[in-house]
C-alpha cells in the first residue's frame, strides 16, 4: 500500500504528472476489477495543472466511488441504468478535493446503487479482494477499499449507508471512516437511503484517512442536513489514550461471530488498556432489532430515491420509443439488477397504505431506541469498540444467492447508521491471511476521539504495515 | 371559531350540492424556485433555460428550502385566518409522470405550514364563511407541451422544466361551498386577498389552478382536476351538477373518480376511478429538515397589509360610501387603489364649496368608478390599468363644476376607452361642454315665440306641454343644456 507522504516525496523527486502517470499504469490492467472508469486524460491534465499547487493533497491520486457525481466523468452507480451518464456538476466533496489539489484518477466499483455487502451486485462484475482473489472485498465500497489495499492509489472515497465504507475497509485491511451524519455534505452523492448515509474517506493508515477527511468535511449550504462549522481533525492525530474509557457492547459479539475475529478485537481492547485506557462492558439491548429496522428504512427510502431513473433525461435508452408507461417499465426492467429491484419492491411494499404502520413507522421507532442505546452506552464511556464484521472476507459467490444471509453480515455496522454516530474501522489482526477490522464508534460529532483512539492503536501495532502481495 | 369549524353548512337546494376546492397558487412573485436558486422570470424565455441539477432532479442533487417561500406561505396562512403550527415538515409524494423529474413530488402532508382558516364570501343566502382546511407548500412539476395540440392528437410530447420547482401553495377548503357561483366568488375573493398580499401575479398563466370536488346528496364525489380559470371552475361545476343529476335521476350511481375539464368543449371527462387511484406512499423528506415556523409567524403578522374585508369597512366609515360601493371597489385591489388615488387627488384640486351638488367627492368618485367605469371596463373585458386615474380626476372636476352633463361624462369614458385621449380633449372634440346660459335663454325665447299653441296649452293647465317645449330647447342646444335648468326657465317665462 502507498501513503500520502510517499506520494508527496515522489512528486518532489519527479513531478505530479509522472506520479499520476505511474498510478495510471498501476490501475490500467484493472487486475482486481476495482475501476469502472479510468479518467486518464483528465487526470494527467489535472496533474500538469496542479504542478506547484500548495494544497494538502497537491498531485495526490484519488479514486472515487462511482455513486459520487463527477463533472465530465461517467458516473454509473455500477448500474446499467446509468451507463453513459456524464454528470454536468461536481459533488461538494469533489469540489473540495480539487481545491486541495487532488487528482481524480477514476471511478471505482461498488455494489449497484450501494446495495450490497460484497461488491458482487455491480453490473460491471465483482471486485476481487487483493488479499485473496477468491474472496470478496466487502461492500458496497469494495472498489474503493480494494484499490487502496492493492496499492493502486493512496486514497479513495466511499459511502456508508449501513457499513459500506467500514465493511470493505475491514475485509481489505485498510482504514475507513463513517462520519457523523451531517459532517460531510451529501450534495452530489447519489442517494440510496438518504437519512442514513455519509460519504467516507478510505486510506492505508489513520493519518492519511484523517487528512482526507479534513479536506472533505465541512459545511455546505446545498445540503440542508449539513452542519455548520469547520474543524481541524488532524489535531486529533495524537498517540495517547490515557484516561480513555472504552465500552465493549457484548451484543456485538453474538451468534455467528468468528473466533479469530473475537480474539483479535479483544486483543485490541487489551492493547489499548496497556496504553492507559480502561474498558467496561456496556449493554445495547436493542441491537438485535437494528438489522430489520435498517433494511425497512433503507429499502423504503431507496424505493423513492431510485424513482428518478426512468431513462427520460439521462442513462439507458431503448431502441424504439413507446408511450411513457411502457418506456419507464422497460427501462427499469432492463436497467436495474436483481438486488436493486428486490429492494425497490420491498421498500414500496413497506410504504404502502395498510403496511406503513407495521413496517416503516415501526422501524422509525426502533431507530429511536437504537439511538438511545448509543446515548446511554456513551454516557459512561468515550468510545465503543466492537468487531466491524463478524467474520473475515467470505468467498466470492458464497452468499450472493442467499440475500438474507448476506444482510446478516451487516449486523455490527447498521446500528451506527441508524443512530448517526461516527465510526472508524481499522485492521487489528489476520485470520488465514485475511484482515480483521476493529470498529471504534464515538459520540455524535466527536470524530476527534475515535481518530485519536485509532491513531494510538495503529502507532502501537503493526497491522497497518502489512499489505497483500500484488503481482 | 374552533367549535364552529366542526359544523357543516346545510344544503341549499333539494339535490344537495356540496363543493370543496383545492387551489394551487404559484408564488410567482418570489425571485427563485422553492428548492434551488433558479430565477422565476422564465415566461418569455426558451424552454429548459431556467434549470439546474436540483430542479432537473439530477442524481445526487439535494433540495434546499427557499425561506422567502416559507415567509410568503405564512403570510397567506395568516391572511386566511389560519394557525401556524409549531413546526412544519416536508414529505415525498411518490408517483410517476413525465413532468416529475424525481419520480416524487416534494410536498407537505402531516404538519402543513398553515391550517384551519376561512374566507367570508357573499353566499347564495347572505354572507357565509368558507372554511380552509389547510394550506401546504409544494413544488410545481415541469410543463408538458403536447405537439399538435391536445394529449389525444399529438404525436409526441416535449417537457419544459422551466416551471419545475416553482413554489406552490395548495389551499384546501372544507366542503362548505354550495353552488358553482359561490365557488367562483370564493376564487375571486381568494385572488383578491393574494393580490393584497403581493405574493402572486395572478395575471400570469397557471398562477391559480383549481381542483374541484363536488357531490350531490346521496352520491359519491367526483374531482375535476386542473381547471385554469375561475370562470372555467364555475362552468365545470355546472356541468358536473347536470351530469350527476341526470345520472341519479336515471337510477345510475355516481362513482368516485377523477375527471378532467375540457375547457374548449365545456365538458368533464373521466380520467380514473377510485380503483385506479394512486397510493402515493407519503413519507418524510429526510433531505429537508423540519422548520420551527412558530417563531416566524409573529414577525410576519406585523407585515400583513390591510386586507379586502378591513378595507371595505374603512371605505364605509371613512368615505361614507354605501356598502355596495365599498364592496365593489374593494373586490379588486387595483380598483380600490385607483379609487383612493382619485379621491385624494380630487379632494386637493376641488374645493367643496365650488361643488354645486350636495354630496362629497368620495361619493361622486364611488359612483363614477364603481357604477360607471367598472361597467364599461367589464363590457370591454379590460382592467383598471386601461384608464388613467388623472383622467378620472379631470372627469370628476368637469362633473362637479357642472361643465358637462352626466350623460356626456359617460360618453367621455367610452371615448377614452375606445379611442384614447383625455377628458378635456374629448369634451373639446365632441363639443360636450354644457351650453352657456345666454345661449339657453335665447333658445327658450325662440321656442316660446315659435310655439304659441303649446304655451297656451300649458297656461291652460296642460302639464305635458312643458315637456314638448323642453324638448324643443334641448334640440336647439343639441342636448348640451341642463334639463332641470331649462324646465325652470320655461316655467318662469310663461
Amino acid at each position: 500500500m502507498i501513503t500520502i507522504s510517499e506520494i508527496l516525496e515522489e512528486i518532489s523527486n519527479s513531478s505530479a504528472e509522472e506520479v499520476v502517470s505511474s498510478c495510471l499504469e498501476r490501475i490500467g490492467p484493472n487486475n482486481f476489477n476495482t475501476f469502472i472508469t479510468i479518467a486518464k486524460e483528465s487526470a494527467l491534465k489535472t496533474a500538469r495543472e496542479n504542478e506547484g499547487h500548495t494544497g494538502p493533497l497537491a498531485g495526490v491520486p484519488i479514486a472515487i466511488k462511482d455513486n459520487i457525481s463527477t463533472k465530465g466523468i461517467q458516473t454509473t452507480c455500477a448500474s446499467r441504468i446509468l451507463g453513459g451518464y456524464i454528470p454536468p456538476y461536481d459533488a461538494h466533496v469533489i469540489e473540495r478535493l480539487k481545491e486541495a489539489g487532488a487528482v481524480i484518477v477514476g471511478k471505482v466499483n461498488m455494489d449497484e446503487f450501494a446495495m450490497g455487502t460484497s461488491t458482487e451486485t455491480s453490473h460491471y462484475g465483482p471486485t476481487l479482494n487483493p488479499w485473496n482473489t477468491k474472496t470478496v472485498p466487502g461492500g458496497s465500497s469494495g472498489g474503493s477499499a480494494a484499490t487502496v489495499a492493492a496499492g493502486e492509489v493512496p486514497l479513495a472515497l466511499g459511502s456508508d449507508t449501513g457499513g459500506s465504507v467500514r465493511c470493505p475497509a475491514s475485509f481489505c485491511g485498510v482504514v475507513g471512516l463513517k462520519p457523523t451524519y451531517g459532517v460531510i455534505s451529501r450534495y452530489g452523492l447519489i442517494s440510496y437511503a438518504n437519512s442514513l448515509e455519509q460519504i467516507g474517506p478510505i486510506a492505508s493508515n489513520v493519518a492519511d484517512m484523517t487528512l482526507l477527511f479534513n479536506v472533505i468535511a465541512g459545511h455546505d449550504p446545498r445540503d440542508s442536513t449539513s452542519v455548520p462549522g469547520e474543524k481541524e481533525y488532524t489535531k486529533a492525530l495524537v498517540d495517547d489514550v490515557k484516561g480513555l474509557t472504552i465500552g465493549v457492547p457484548k451484543e456485538y459479539f453474538g451468534e455467528g461471530i468468528d473466533q479469530a475475529v473475537e480474539k483479535s478485537v479483544w486483543d485490541g481492547v487489551h492493547r489499548l488498556e496497556d496504553l492507559g485506557a480502561s474498558w467496561q462492558e456496556v449493554e445495547m439491548p436493542h441491537t438485535k432489532y437494528a438489522l430489520a429496522a435498517y433494511y425497512v428504512i433503507a429499502m423504503s427510502e431507496a424505493s423513492s430515491n431510485l424513482a428518478r431513473f426512468d431513462g427520460m433525461r439521462y442513462g439507458l435508452r431503448l431502441e424504439k420509443d413507446h408511450d411513457w408507461h411502457t418506456t419507464y417499465s422497460a427501462i427499469r426492467a432492463q436497467g436495474f439488477g436483481e438486488e436493486v429491484k428486490r429492494r425497490i419492491l420491498l421498500g414500496t411494499y413497506a410504504l404502502s397504505a395498510g403496511y406503513m404502520d407495521k413496517y416503516y413507522l415501526k422501524a422509525l421507532k426502533v431507530r429511536t431506541l437504537i439511538k438511545q442505546d448509543f446515548e446511554r452506552a456513551l454516557k459512561s464511556t468515550d468510545v465503543l469498540i466492537a468487531p466491524t464484521m463478524p467474520t473475515p472476507a467470505f468467498k466470492l459467490g458464497e452468499k450472493i444467492s442467499d440475500p438474507l444471509t448476506l444482510y446478516m453480515a451487516d449486523v455490527n455496522t447498521v446500528p451506527v447508521n441508524l443512530s448517526g454516530v461516527p465510526s472508524v474501522s481499522l485492521p487489528c489482526g489476520f485470520s488465514n491471511g485475511l484482515p480483521i477490522g476493529l470498529q471504534i464508534m464515538g459520540k455524535h460529532f466527536d470524530e476527534e476521539t475515535i481518530i485519536r483512539t485509532a491513531y494510538t492503536f495503529e502507532q502501537n501495532t503493526d497491522f497497518h504495515t502489512k499489505a497483500p502481495e500484488v503481482a | 371559531m374552533r367549535e364552529e369549524s366542526l359544523k357543516l353548512r346545510p344544503y341549499l337546494d333539494e339535490v344537495g350540492v356540496m363543493i370543496g376546492l383545492e387551489i394551487h397558487v404559484q408564488l410567482n412573485k418570489l425571485n427563485t424556485k422553492i428548492f434551488c436558486g433558479c430565477p422565476l422570470d422564465y415566461h418569455d424565455d426558451e424552454p429548459n433555460t431556467h434549470t439546474c441539477p436540483v430542479c432537473l432532479g439530477l442524481p445526487g442533487s439535494l433540495p434546499v428550502i427557499n425561506r422567502k417561500a416559507v415567509e410568503y406561505s405564512i403570510k397567506v396562512g395568516l391572511a386566511l385566518g389560519c394557525s401556524i403550527e409549531e413546526h412544519t415538515q416536508f414529505y415525498r409524494k411518490n408517483y410517476y409522470y413525465p413532468d416529475l423529474p424525481k419520480g416524487f413530488q416534494i410536498t407537505q402532508y402531516d404538519y402543513p405550514i398553515a391550517s384551519r382558516g376561512y374566507i367570508n364570501i357573499e353566499g347564495e343566502d347572505g354572507e357565509v364563511r368558507i372554511r380552509i382546511n389547510r394550506a401546504h407548500m409544494e413544488e410545481d412539476p415541469g410543463r408538458l407541451v403536447h405537439e399538435g395540440g391536445s394529449i389525444e392528437r399529438s404525436k409526441y410530447t416535449l417537457i419544459d422544466y422551466n416551471r419545475s420547482g416553482v413554489a406552490l401553495l395548495e389551499i384546501v377548503t372544507e366542503p362548505d361551498i354550495r353552488s358553482p357561483k359561490e365557488a367562483r366568488r370564493f376564487l375571486d375573493k381568494l385572488r383578491n386577498i393574494l393580490e393584497y398580499l403581493d405574493v402572486v401575479d395572478t395575471t400570469l398563466e397557471g398562477s391559480m389552478r383549481v381542483d374541484a370536488n363536488i357531490s350531490l346528496s346521496g352520491g359519491s364525489r367526483s374531482e375535476v382536476k386542473n381547471i385554469s380559470s375561475h370562470k372555467g371552475a364555475e362552468r365545470a361545476l355546472l356541468f358536473e351538477i347536470v351530469r350527476q343529476k341526470n345520472l341519479l335521476r336515471r337510477g345510475g350511481k355516481v362513482v368516485q373518480e377523477t375527471r378532467h375539464f375540457d375547457e374548449a368543449r365545456g365538458v368533464t371527462v373521466s380520467l380514473r376511478t377510485k380503483e385506479e387511484a394512486h397510493d402515493y406512499r407519503y413519507f418524510p423528506e429526510a433531505d429537508l429538515v423540519s422548520l420551527r415556523v412558530a417563531d416566524w409567524a409573529p414577525g410576519i403578522a406585523k407585515t400583513l397589509p390591510e386586507l379586502p374585508d378591513a378595507r371595505r369597512e374603512r371605505f364605509i366609515t371613512h368615505y361614507s360610501i354605501t356598502d355596495d360601493h365599498a364592496k365593489s371597489l374593494t373586490s379588486e385591489k387595483q380598483v380600490a387603489d385607483f379609487y383612493e388615488e382619485v379621491v385624494n387627488k380630487s379632494s386637493k384640486e376641488i374645493t367643496i364649496k365650488e361643488i354645486p351638488l350636495d354630496i362629497g367627492i368620495a361619493s361622486i368618485s364611488a359612483v363614477w368608478i364603481a357604477d360607471i367605469l367598472k361597467g364599461e371596463l367589464n363590457y370591454r373585458d379590460l382592467n383598471i390599468d386601461s384608464f388613467r386615474s388623472d383622467d378620472m380626476v379631470s372627469l370628476i372636476k368637469l362633473i362637479c363644476y357642472n361643465k358637462i352633463t352626466e350623460q356626456s361624462g359617460v360618453e367621455v369614458i367610452r371615448t377614452i376607452l375606445d379611442e384614447g385621449g383625455t377628458p378635456d380633449e374629448v369634451v373639446a372634440a365632441k363639443g360636450l361642454l354644457k351650453a352657456g346660459s345666454d345661449l339657453v335663454t335665447v333658445a327658450v325665447e325662440e321656442v316660446i315665440s315659435e310655439n304659441p299653441g303649446a304655451v297656451a296649452d300649458y297656461q291652460n293647465g296642460k302639464q305635458e306641454a312643458i315637456n314638448f317645449l323642453m324638448g324643443q330647447v334641448m334640440k336647439k342646444t343639441k342636448g348640451r343644456a341642463d334639463a332641470k335648468e331649462v324646465r325652470k326657465m320655461i316655467i318662469q317665462r310663461v
